[in-house]
């Protein structure tokens, strides 16, 4: 095996010139899903100034986003926990013991025999293509850090369409990227958009020509497959005038006995009647800490579109948002989120209205299992002297077991009287009846409960592509498994 | 000493002092050793506790700028030369079955009870007298419930100056008509007053209780810190009516509790006028199956005001039920903010609770914010709250103006009318004309 890199040496001349190693192979001794790996750069556990300039070095980073990264770093040390208004779960995040950039630069070298029989268990029951479980199940390309992409950045380049990770983005093509990285969500919107920006690495730089549709989604897996490793993607999608694109974000992780800590940052630029689609899947082990910064910028006429699901990890916190700053604009989220045992999910929406006759709309179901509490949190703002601006939001919450809990927490700042804007809320359980019924009919109460929980979210559900929205379906009912009787 | 304490003592204080807090215990006649302790434990809670700061989730968007504790001073014992009971306007336009008249925490006058209620055990008196003639009851319930709401701070400062209030105890089973009504002025520049009113409703009796503050001279600054405890027990009835008309210079803060017990029904709508910034802060514990809450306020704001209006609506047992429906009309410059939250205990199963938050947007400057929050931990229950800020909704609007109405009018039946679906929640049909009066006079001013 290679030794890794150590910080203190200097950044290797040339990454492709890194031999692939064979991995160590699996331990299946824990029953994880987790693979042993020699990284060839590593830069090692806690946040300093050198680990900063490390991953810079690596990268082979232009200056000025060296200083960008250690900017960040000082903003990161500065902020607080924002414990004030969210969970003091935060406080278990031991940020000396996450190692903050890992990168193999090889690939993945093993066999679909390799992987344990119950993640094999698992994605054959989430109905998942064998092609797709083995990419899944880190059998083929993608790999940590560093984001891949298939074969369809071919297809999408020859319309033109710019389809990169961060690093190559910011290297290859910073006239497309530098004017808009940073500054939809600026480094000091919060402390983990700091600590993205310090430490990014991996995700997917997008731009799509003007008048430009792309008809297929385009999409990237992340995993995170190294115990205290933190993921901190890095993601940038800007459509040009009248461009059309839709990306899909699904994660998967191994279990890990110790939290990992996630947190991502995307940005959206729409541009004059641009539109762009965001799906994510999150179903994180439930060790991880998914802290995620999620914004838009739609300008005239242009629409955002927010698709997020959430299933796994031990806290999400997450509010994807969409400033609407051209006349017209329209932004939405849509929101599922599902906590079972041990897990929070703290999701919700933010619509920040910047210009007149713009409107949003944001629809929320979230589902509590067993001692599983979800969070509904919202910003709707609309400022002065705007006029004809319409805001719908509605949240659902179900509560299935007696000690399931949900919050939901929305503020909405309304100026001046041309505006509209509405908001509603609602908790229930499922309706005895409905199950009473379903259950004379010959079914347990346990598929009963899937049945119902999925009629819940289903006029969300057939939102997805198709592809997610069966396997979210599948998702639902093996987390339903158990919660009822 | 470091150099926060060195600065601490008048910026946390403001004008009252230790000095000022010795004064005040001077003023007043031997107390209970019990509230006497009371009071001082929580001047040392006002002096130490920090104002509210920007990080505070319970100030969200609230204006802390003008949140000072300076150039006030608690109203002395002796009334200013002005104050004349004849002089103050006492009418609250409802015949009323007893009043008392407040002016900076003085007793000014009072209009006892019909005897036929005196000896049923109806008592309508003074705090400063109920604390030796009824002291086990008024410890009990003084001040009694928690400050949950964000106002710890002036709540310790109500309970620290506090002077003297109205006690109101309508004994089990006795039922009274007509309402009881308490006056609080607050008379002179810079006066701080420290308003309080106890109702405690005994088993299955049944009361109204309407309380009117005021300033006569509407622009001299003021402070104002009031509180009041509602407590009704088993199955009482019991409705409050608070209508805050303070000068338009004043900085007002009034933290109202209310506990209801087995099967009680409390009722309590607080109409918003006055003052240049208003907090008002209402706590609503169901705490026995079969307790109702229904909250209620009107709010007219204008010109520069902000009313900030926290509520708890906790669900601490099963089979609980709670109302609320809080309107703001917002004209000028105005700001309003709404935060409510519903809590549902993880054994109050059947719990059915509503919150809802209407603002009418009357002018292109006001801003309404509207925080409705839900946390709950039992699953067989029903919670929905809602909240919309908009305008005069056109359509209906054209619909009378097609009918002939001018706009302008046809604006006015339209505000009018969004205030009485709140009014029409009233069954003293006295006092919902009396209310809309009042409304009305100030919208059209």
């Amino acid at each position: 095996m290679k030794s890794p890199v150590a910080l203190d040496a200097p950044p290797p001349a040339e990454l492709a010139e890194v031999a692939a190693n064979p991995v160590a192979g699996i331990d299946q001794t824990k029953g994880d899903f987790q693979y042993d790996v020699a990284y060839e750069y590593d830069a090692g556990t806690g946040l300093s100034e050198r680990t900063v300039d490390y991953i810079s070095s690596v990268k082979k980073e232009a200056s000025w986003i060296r200083e960008f990264r250690q900017h960040a770093l000082k903003v990161f040390r500065a902020k607080p926990l924002p414990t004030h208004w969210a969970t003091r779960d935060l406080e278990n995040i031991n940020f000396d013991r996450i190692r903050y950039y890992l990168a193999s630069g090889q690939k993945p070298k093993r066999t679909w025999d390799e992987v344990p029989e119950d993640i094999k268990k698992t994605f054959e029951r989430l109905g998942i293509p064998e092609q797709e479980r083995k990419y899944l199940a880190g059998v083929e390309a993608q790999f940590d850090s560093e984001a891949a992409y298939s074969n369809i950045k071919e297809i999408v380049a020859k319309q033109g369409v710019v389809f990169v990770n961060s690093t190559e983005g910011l290297r290859e093509h910073p006239d497309l990227f530098r004017p808009w990285f940073g500054r939809v969500i600026p480094t000091s919107d919060n402390k983990f958009s700091a600590l993205n920006s310090a430490t990014f690495s991996g995700g997917s730089f997008i731009y799509v020509p003007k008048g430009v549709k792309v008809a297929q989604p385009l999409q990237a897996y992340f995993r995170i497959n190294a115990e205290n490793f933190g993921q901190f993607e890095r993601t940038l999608i800007i459509a040009d005038e009248g461009a059309e694109v839709t990306y899909m974000e699904g994660c998967t992780a191994p279990k890990f006995s110790t939290a990992t800590l996630h947190s991502a940052v995307v940005e959206l630029v729409a541009l004059k009647g641009a539109k762009i689609q965001y799906i994510t899947v999150q179903n994180w082990a439930n060790n991880v800490f998914n802290l995620v910064t999620k914004r838009g910028i739609a300008h005239e006429e242009a629409e955002i579109k927010w698709i997020d699901c959430n299933i796994g990890s031990r806290l999400t916190m997450k509010y994807p948002g969409v400033v609407l700053k051209g006349r017209k604009a329209r932004g939405e989220v849509i929101s599922i989120a599902l906590a079972n045992d041990g897990q929070h999910q703290d999701t919700g929406a933010k619509m920040i209205h910047a210009a007149d006759e713009t409107t949003s709309n944001i629809v929320a179901k979230s589902i509590s299992v067993g001692q599983g509490r979800s969070t509904y949190r919202g910003v709707v703002h609309i400022p002065k002297r705007l006029r004809r601006c319409k805001n719908n939001t509605e949240c659902d919450a179900l509560l299935i077991n007696t000690n399931s809990r949900t919050d939901t927490y929305p503020a909405i700042t309304v100026r001046g009287d041309r505006n509209y804007v509405q908001h509603e809320a609602s908790v229930s359980k499922v309706n005895e009846e409905m199950i009473f019924y379903m259950q004379q009919r010959g079914l347990t109460e346990g598929q009963a409960m899937s049945l119902a929980v999925n009629g819940f979210i289903n006029d969300l559900a057939r939102q997805f592509p198709m592809e997610y929205s069966v396997e979210l379906k599948r998702l639902i009912d093996l987390e339903m498994e158990g919660s009822v009787g | 000493m470091s150099a926060s304490t060195l600065a601490s003592p008048t910026s946390l204080t403001g004008a009252f002092t230790p000095e000022a807090f010795q004064a005040h215990l001077a003023s007043l006649p031997p107390l209970p050793s019990w509230w006497l302790e009371r009071k001082r434990a929580a001047y040392e809670r006002f002096a130490t506790l920090p104002l509210p700061a920007r990080t505070d989730e319970a100030w969200r968007f609230s204006n802390l700028a003008n949140l000072t504790l300076a150039g006030f001073a608690p109203a002395s014992a002796d009334l200013p030369p002005a104050a004349n009971a004849a002089d103050l306007p006492s009418s609250l336009g409802v015949r009323t079955a007893a009043k008392l008249v407040f002016a900076n925490g003085r007793l000014l006058a009072q209009e006892p009870l019909p005897a036929e209620l005196a000896r049923r055990g109806v008592i309508v008196d003074t705090l400063s007298r109920a604390l030796t003639t009824h002291g086990s009851l008024v410890r009990e319930h003084l001040l009694a419930q928690p400050s949950r709401l964000g106002s710890a701070k002036f709540a310790a400062l109500h309970e620290a100056f506090l002077a003297d209030g109205a006690f109101i105890f309508v004994p089990p089973g006795v039922e009274i008509d007509q309402p009881i009504g308490v006056f609080s002025f607050a008379l002179g520049a810079g006066t701080a007053v420290f308003p309080h009113t106890l109702v405690a409703a005994g088993d299955h009796s049944r009361a109204t209780v309407i309380e009117y503050f005021s300033s006569p001279h509407d622009d001299e600054v003021q402070l104002a810190a009031g509180a009041n405890d509602l407590y009704a027990g088993h199955g009482a009835q019991l409705c409050y009516v608070g209508k805050q008309d303070w000068g338009r210079r004043v900085l007002s803060f009034q933290a109202n509790s209310t506990v209801v017990r087995r099967d009680a029904r409390v009722q309590s709508l607080n109409l918003h006028l006055g003052a240049r910034q208003a907090r008002h802060e209402s706590l609503s514990q169901l705490q026995a199956p079969g307790a109702f809450s229904e909250m209620l306020a009107l709010t007219v704001a204008h010109d520069d005001q902000e009313f900030d209006q926290r509520t708890l609506q906790v669900h601490q047992a099963p089979n609980t039920k709670s109302d609320l429906l809080y309107k703001n009309a917002l004209l000028d410059r105005a700001r309003t903010i709404f935060s409510g939250l519903i809590i549902v205990d993880p054994d109050a199963q059947k719990t059915d609770a509503y919150q809802s938050n209407r603002n009418l947007m009357l002018s292109e400057q006001a801003e309404a914010n509207s925080l409705p929050g839900l946390e709950i931990q039992a699953n067989d229950v029903r919670c929905t709250h809602g909240a919309t800020s908009s305008r005069i909704d056109p359509e209906q609007e054209f619909y009378l103006q097609s009918r002939g109405i001018a706009k302008a009018a046809a604006d006015e039946l339209l505000t009018f009318g969004f205030f009485e679906e709140v009014l029409n929640r009233l069954t003293n049909d006295d006092l919902h004309s009396a209310l809309r009066t009042l409304i009305e006079s100030k919208f059209r001013k």
